[in-house]
């Protein structure tokens, strides 16, 4: 089977810890050029999946190709065409900008032929042109996040994976980031980035949800956003509110109701037929509706609602 | 229970530095009994240093705090009665078990034996943690103990809570157990005031303070502050996003574009008279387009036209 180079080819994979299946035959194919969410709660899978893919974790059985390499045979190979980064453990605080850099062009055995130029690169992406000297730990959140960026990807890496690379930087910095990372990939950097933070999901082309091992939703954002929640979503303003609440948790054709600043989100089967019956189920319990509406649910009322449907809170691993 | 309308806390010109910043300037808000206030902002935007100051742990070089009518400054002892404060790194004990935490910190905090068994139990229902009662918290995962540091910080029913970023790192699920726990405790007149890095989690606060670089950049309801932006805000869904930027990033109106995952979000002057135009541009490109809908504002479009007319070129250095 021909496969690229740049691209993650996931077939069948499983990760089993003794009795437990922490990843249950999970396949994913991606694109080379593609910026690849991968999201789920805690415990669902995520990081095993993360690990076997940079090649740390032996998969238990199925395959998976990173950057034309087998993560259970050829890990050494995978490892040294992958970039890793993550905003909160990559860099080394009481280093200078230049020593960072120059640490990472060891570890990822850049050429020396090379180094100087990738140097120049990477300080060229990271706008730190000058900064060289100072110490890393002084820099604004925003820079020591392109500096980050700039380390995982001093080898030319085909593949990049990214741990919540933008979470606590100022707005502004996080779109200056994604410039970056959109530009890699529209030279043929394939981007595999991991996040709890919606905000950075809606940058991602397509998006996978791992749920108890399983991928259970897979799609561009607005696919999920259209076609994954169970139901429609209503805005109700109301007041008293928490009594609204309660008696909204037992109304008929309510999936789920949650407080949400100054008003509710009610999942329901259809948002026609329930809005009239909403309202007069409220005005039953003497609790007035001041406006109601069908709103476009947000990434995260998709995550939301396929990660407990068939789940009550509960946790299936420590 | 206290009156609805009394400020819980009152914030007036609050001011601190450290060496090379100022890290919080001059700023001013209050917050109520029963409301969910939140403090949000980029890392380095003075949340941490404010909640500080509040809670009575560094003193202000200017200005003045009180908590339930009590003085930070002067009276840090009174004000410390009636408010708990959780910073990031809640101090639990991992080698002991949920119950066990909790026990301790009742009796830090004088509860006393009966009070706290109703109540830790009410509260351990709330955020879903019935069944892990006997669990060592070095055992939760990161939402988890997040969860176990809220209910151990309530156990002495404070009227007051300061929550420092208490949602970083917590999944989208235990995320919303922890704000239907803010949310009962708003209805039973707590004052909560929490920060948070996410522009996205300020929705759900009932007002909010925006800050940026120790300034109070505004101060509303969520509501009000979309409002505020003034402009229409424009959904673009794509086949070829990178196509529609590139015919698109040069059009007139704009205030600002970003490429997302399957299309582009755009901040234009006059929504109902871009939307022909765009779509007319990238017919004439045939670029593959579903639709350009007005949608709702973000906290983060007004967040970054605040900055970026205002004081961003600060953000840049």
């Amino acid at each position: 089977m021909p496969e690229d180079n740049n691209s993650v080819v996931i077939e069948n994979l499983v990760k089993q810890f003794g009795d437990f299946v922490a990843v249950d035959h999970i396949s994913l194919d991606i694109r080379k050029g593609e910026v690849f969410g991968f999201l789920g709660p805690n415990g669902a899978g995520k990081s095993t999946t993360i690990r076997m893919l940079c090649g740390l974790l032996t998969p238990t059985s199925g395959r998976a190709r990173v950057a034309g390499y087998d993560v259970g045979r050829e890990p050494e190979s995978v490892r040294q065409n992958i970039g890793y980064m993550s905003q909160k453990f990559s860099l080394y605080n009481d280093l200078k900008v230049i020593e960072n850099i120059r640490l990472f062009a060891g570890l990822y055995s850049v050429p020396s032929n090379q180094l100087q130029a990738r140097i120049e690169w990477a300080l060229e992406m990271a706008n730190l042109k000058g900064q060289e000297n100072l110490i890393t730990g002084t820099l604004p959140g925003g820079w020591k996040q392109r500096l980050a960026l700039g380390c995982a990807v001093l080898h030319k890496p085909p593949v990049i994976f990214l741990d919540e690379p933008t979470s606590g930087v100022d707005p502004i910095s996080r779109r200056q980031f994604w410039d970056l990372i959109q530009h890699m990939a529209e030279e043929g950097v394939t981007v595999f980035v991991t996040t709890h933070y919606m905000e950075e999901a809606e940058y991602c082309n397509r998006l996978a949800l791992i749920f108890r091992g399983k991928i259970v939703a897979l799609g561009t954002p607005s696919e999920l956003k259209r076609d994954s929640m169970k139901g429609e979503l209503l805005l109700i303003e109301c007041e008293p509110l928490g009594n609204a609440v309660e008696v909204l948790q037992s109304a008929p054709d309510v999936i789920d109701a949650a407080v949400f600043g100054n008003a509710l989100h009610l999942v329901v089967r259809d948002a026609a037929a329930a809005i009239p019956q909403v309202k007069k189920y409220l005005s039953d319990h003497s609790i007035t509706v001041g406006h109601i509406e069908k709103i476009r649910p947000s990434l995260e009322d998709v995550f939301v609602s396929l990660t407990t449907e068939r789940d009550s809170g509960k946790e299936r691993k420590a | 229970m206290t009156d609805q309308a009394q400020a819980a806390i009152v914030a007036e010109g609050l001011t601190k530095s450290f060496p090379g910043v100022r890290a919080v300037d001059h700023s001013s808000f209050d917050v109520r009994s029963g409301e969910i206030f939140g403090l949000v902002g980029p890392d380095g935007a003075g949340k941490t240093t404010t909640l500080r100051m509040l809670a009575g742990i560094m003193p202000p070089d200017e200005g003045t705090a009180s908590v339930g009518g009590f003085d930070v400054v002067h009276d840090p002892e009174g004000a410390k009665h009636h408010l708990s404060y959780m910073p990031q790194r809640f101090g639990l004990y991992e080698d002991l078990t949920v119950d066990e935490n909790i026990r301790f910190y009742g009796d830090l905090f004088g509860v006393r034996k009966t009070d706290r068994e109703e109540r830790s139990a009410q509260l351990l229902q709330a955020a879903g943690m019935r069944e892990f009662r006997k669990r060592l918290a070095g055992k939760l995962s990161g939402g988890m103990k997040q969860k176990l540091g809220l209910v151990c910080a309530l156990t002495h029913r404070p009227k007051v809570i300061l929550l420092d970023e208490p949602t970083t790192g917590v999944d989208p699920v235990s995320r919303r157990d922890f704000w239907r726990i803010l949310y009962e405790l708003a209805s039973e007149g707590v004052a909560i005031l929490t920060s948070t890095a996410y522009l996205d989690e300020a929705e759900r606060c009932h007002r909010v303070a925006l800050l940026h670089q120790g300034k109070l950049l505004f101060c509303d309801t969520p509501a009000n502050l979309k409002a505020k932006l003034g402009k229409g805000v424009l959904s673009v869904t794509s086949s070829d996003p990178r196509g529609s930027r590139d015919q698109l990033e040069h059009a007139a109106g704009i205030s600002s574009l970003v490429l997302t995952g399957d299309g582009l979000h755009v901040v234009v002057d006059d929504a109902g008279r871009r939307i022909p135009e765009f779509e007319a541009r990238l017919k004439d490109a045939h670029i593959p387009f579903d639709a350009i809908q007005q949608v709702t504002p973000t906290i983060e479009d007004l967040f970054i036209d605040a900055v970026s007319s205002g004081s961003g070129a600060s953000l840049h250095a």
